[in-house]
């Protein structure tokens, strides 16, 4: 037995220098594949570059970027990313899962990211988010304050996605009162609808000039012209992904936040500490992960009894109790 | 300053002004790279490199240049009829539909008849597409420019209305068609190569690069030398003198412009039944415009087109390169310096040439 004992030792400080090579994991290389529309949409994209920038100035580590230009560079870059060492990488938009699909399986011990789009792979943690839960409490606001019995809603790129969204947000509006009109509006048909505000200004007055007078705008670069334009005429907008409240103080009803710059922050710090895992996190309002945003710039209009009925279906939707529908299952909606 | 005065040999007019258009053109670059506080020598490595410096770069590269082989070509054959065709776009869109058509619901044929029924999809549907503004054209006066831009805005929202509403696989998020089946797909070079026993780099290149290849000759051939092709640049020199020649203009418009459409539907050949292996939304990613400048500098010649793809294919590729590994440069100044090219070498193409006369002049000594 003792003859062994050396060898045991050696045997244990060998186990000792490989249990301490992961522990330098700590200087991680993350790199971010941006989607089409690039990494300064105001919007989505935007989101998720501000969330790394703060991981950035924390930790100090510099992240690799790169904005996709076309179809053929998504698979082609989240090769060159893992090849070149970089780890984690973080996909940006569903657009980018067949590609992920592909490269996350070519290189199966490099950890992978995607948000908006779920890829079933070990190596890769998807984000998902509930859009239709936090759309459908901005409906409720939207229902309880509107005094003509009309809102609208103005959307980018007729997109599945999109629907989704808007589908949230009747099915709020219809369940505080099934009598109320909702105008719903595409902007456009290609990507350049994420960023027309001067379309979107456009279909708000339309919407407006019918007798909206709640506006909701789910479209990118694109609602900030929607936003302009109601508040111009002193009607009430709702804004998307962040809270932009404070772009119209005193004319902004609320805004439905999508927090992909947390969902990119968390994702970041998960790797470096070591504890990255694949799977799924679909964040819905339970998760914190969507929300309506209730701060100083919306305070003045929204009347304490709204927020108390939105906390309360933000509760029975959290427990279970509203289901609401997820337009994405089945490609319909069950109210317009 | 008659034209004899200032005729220059081949090599110089084909290959010397070119080239020369083409530095000045870095050379500007040049500066707005500098000013991005990079090394603008450096960049040009990294480009040259990132397009031609690895088997996946060259893969990369006439991957690209594919696209832009068929959108040249298609641009450049409407314009020796005297058409601008600013509606490749479009009609590869559309094309896109045709082959999708044929690979999702005929793909219990094999492979050797889903092909040409596939290559017959996207000629007809570009085709039929391009064939509206032609009639426009021929019988109605509707200036080919306008309509060609106004039918690709249609074709967008066409095309996103069926992708979103009727071909889109069901419960995912973007719009776009299942995975073809295997026997839908054009086999990728790495593949055709591997069956050979050469190993070559996985890219998206495939089929559809021959297919351009042999598009180049076919269009050299019916061009200029068949009797229909010198009608075609006779009504583009001269509708009137065509007349008086006996051609009907209006017939050889719509001809040019389906063949025009046909050639531009190769885009979907590529990206549709090559790349991706399915439709998807904005496949085209304005490959149709970039052929107006691909036709531009290729001087409407199939081997000119040939060579201006492979330049804008490296463009791209190695643009890519560029921005991945100095991210100092955007994407955006990548777009500019594309711009640079195409105003140098097609906006001011000859602006080097009396210069160059005079230069060629001196050197071969007074006549």
């Amino acid at each position: 037995m003792n003859k062994l004992l050396p060898a045991a030792v050696l045997a244990a400080a060998v186990a000792g220098v490989a249990a301490t090579a992961p522990a330098r994991a700590d200087s991680i290389k993350p790199a971010i594949l941006f989607d089409m529309g690039g990494k300064f949409d105001k919007g989505f994209n935007e989101g998720v570059y501000n969330g790394s920038q703060i991981f950035s100035k924390q930790t100090g580590i510099k992240i690799h970027e790169f904005e996709v230009q076309n179809e053929g560079q998504r698979e082609q870059t989240l090769r060159k990313f893992a090849k070149a060492g970089d780890d984690p990488v973080l996909a940006i938009g569903f657009a980018q899962a067949d590609g992920l699909t592909v490269v996350a399986k070519e290189y199966p011990k490099t950890k992978f990211g995607i948000i908006d789009m779920v890829v079933d792979l070990p190596n890769v943690h998807s984000f998902v988010f509930k859009e239709q839960e936090g759309s459908y409490l901005a409906g409720m606001l939207a229902a309880m304050a509107t005094t003509t019995k009309k809102v609208g809603f103005v959307g980018g790129m007729d997109i599945p996605l999109i629907s989704k969204f808007a589908c949230g947000y009747v099915q709020g509006v219809k369940a505080v009162d099934p009598s109320i009109a909702v105008y719903q509006n595409m902007t456009g048909t290609t990507p350049s609808a994420w960023n027309d505000p001067v379309r979107g200004g456009e279909l708000a007055k339309s919407q407006m000039e019918r007798g909206a007078d709640v506006v909701y705008a789910a479209a990118g670069a694109t609602g900030l012209g929607v936003l302009q334009a109601v508040s111009d005429a002193g009607k009430l907008a709702i804004g998307v992904d962040s809270d932009q409240n404070y772009l119209h103080p005193g004319h902004m009803l609320t805004s439905m936040v999508k927090r992909v710059d947390v969902a990119t922050q968390d994702f970041l710090t998960d790797a470096k500490a070591g504890k990255f895992t694949g799977g799924l996190s679909a964040l819905g309002l339970k998760e914190g992960g969507v929300d309506v945003a209730f701060d100083k710039d919306n305070a003045a209009i929204v009347k304490p009894e709204w927020k108390a009925k939105v906390e309360a279906a933000k509760k029975d939707i959290i427990a279970g109790k509203i289901a609401v529908h997820n337009y994405m299952d089945d490609n319909k909606c069950p109210v317009s | 300053m008659s034209g004899t005065a200032l005729r220059l040999p081949w090599w110089a007019d084909y290959i010397l002004l070119p080239l020369l258009n083409l530095l000045l053109a870095l050379l500007a670059a040049g500066l707005v790279v500098v000013a991005t506080g990079e090394n603008p020598l450096d960049a040009v490595v990294t480009m040259v490199n990132g397009a031609f410096g690895s088997g996946e770069g060259i893969g990369y590269t006439l991957y690209y240049a594919t696209d832009m082989i068929y959108t040249g070509l298609a641009v450049a054959v409407a314009f020796h009829c005297g058409l601008f065709n600013i509606g490749a776009e479009g009609q590869a869109y559309i094309a896109g539909l045709g082959v999708a058509l044929v690979c999702l619901y005929l793909d219990f044929l094999p492979f050797w008849l889903v092909l040409p029924l596939a290559i017959a999809g996207a000629a007809l549907f570009g085709a039929g597409y391009a064939a509206i503004p032609g009639w426009l054209q021929a019988k109605r006066g509707s200036h080919i420019v306008i309509t060609t831009i106004m039918t690709n805005f249609i074709a967008y929202a066409a095309m996103e209305y069926i992708l979103v509403n009727v071909l889109i696989k069901p419960g995912q998020m973007s719009p776009e068609t299942r995975y073809f089946a295997p026997n839908a797909v054009l086999p990728k070079m790495d593949a055709m190569f591997a069956a050979i026993g050469v190993d070559i780099a996985a890219t998206p290149l495939n089929l559809a690069f021959v297919v351009a290849l042999l598009c180049i000759a076919l269009v050299w051939v019916l061009i200029w030398h068949t009797r229909w092709g010198y009608s075609l640049r006779v009504v583009g020199a001269s509708p009137r003198a065509a007349v008086y020649a006996g051609i009907a203009p209006a017939g050889r418009v719509i001809q040019a412009m389906l063949l025009s459409g046909a050639l531009a539907g190769g885009v979907a050949l590529n990206e549709v039944m090559g790349a991706q292996g399915k439709l998807l939304i904005n496949f085209p990613s304005g490959y149709g415009f970039t052929g107006i400048a691909v036709a531009l500098m290729g001087r409407n010649h199939p081997l000119g087109v040939l060579i201006a793809a492979i330049l804008f294919g490296a463009l791209y590729q190695g643009g890519a390169e560029l921005t991945f590994d100095m991210p100092a440069i955007s994407p955006y100044l990548v777009v500019a310096l594309q711009g640079l090219v195409i105003l140098f070498t097609g906006g001011l193409a000859t602006m080097l040439r009396p210069a160059l006369v005079r230069a060629l002049r001196i050197g071969a000594g007074a006549r």
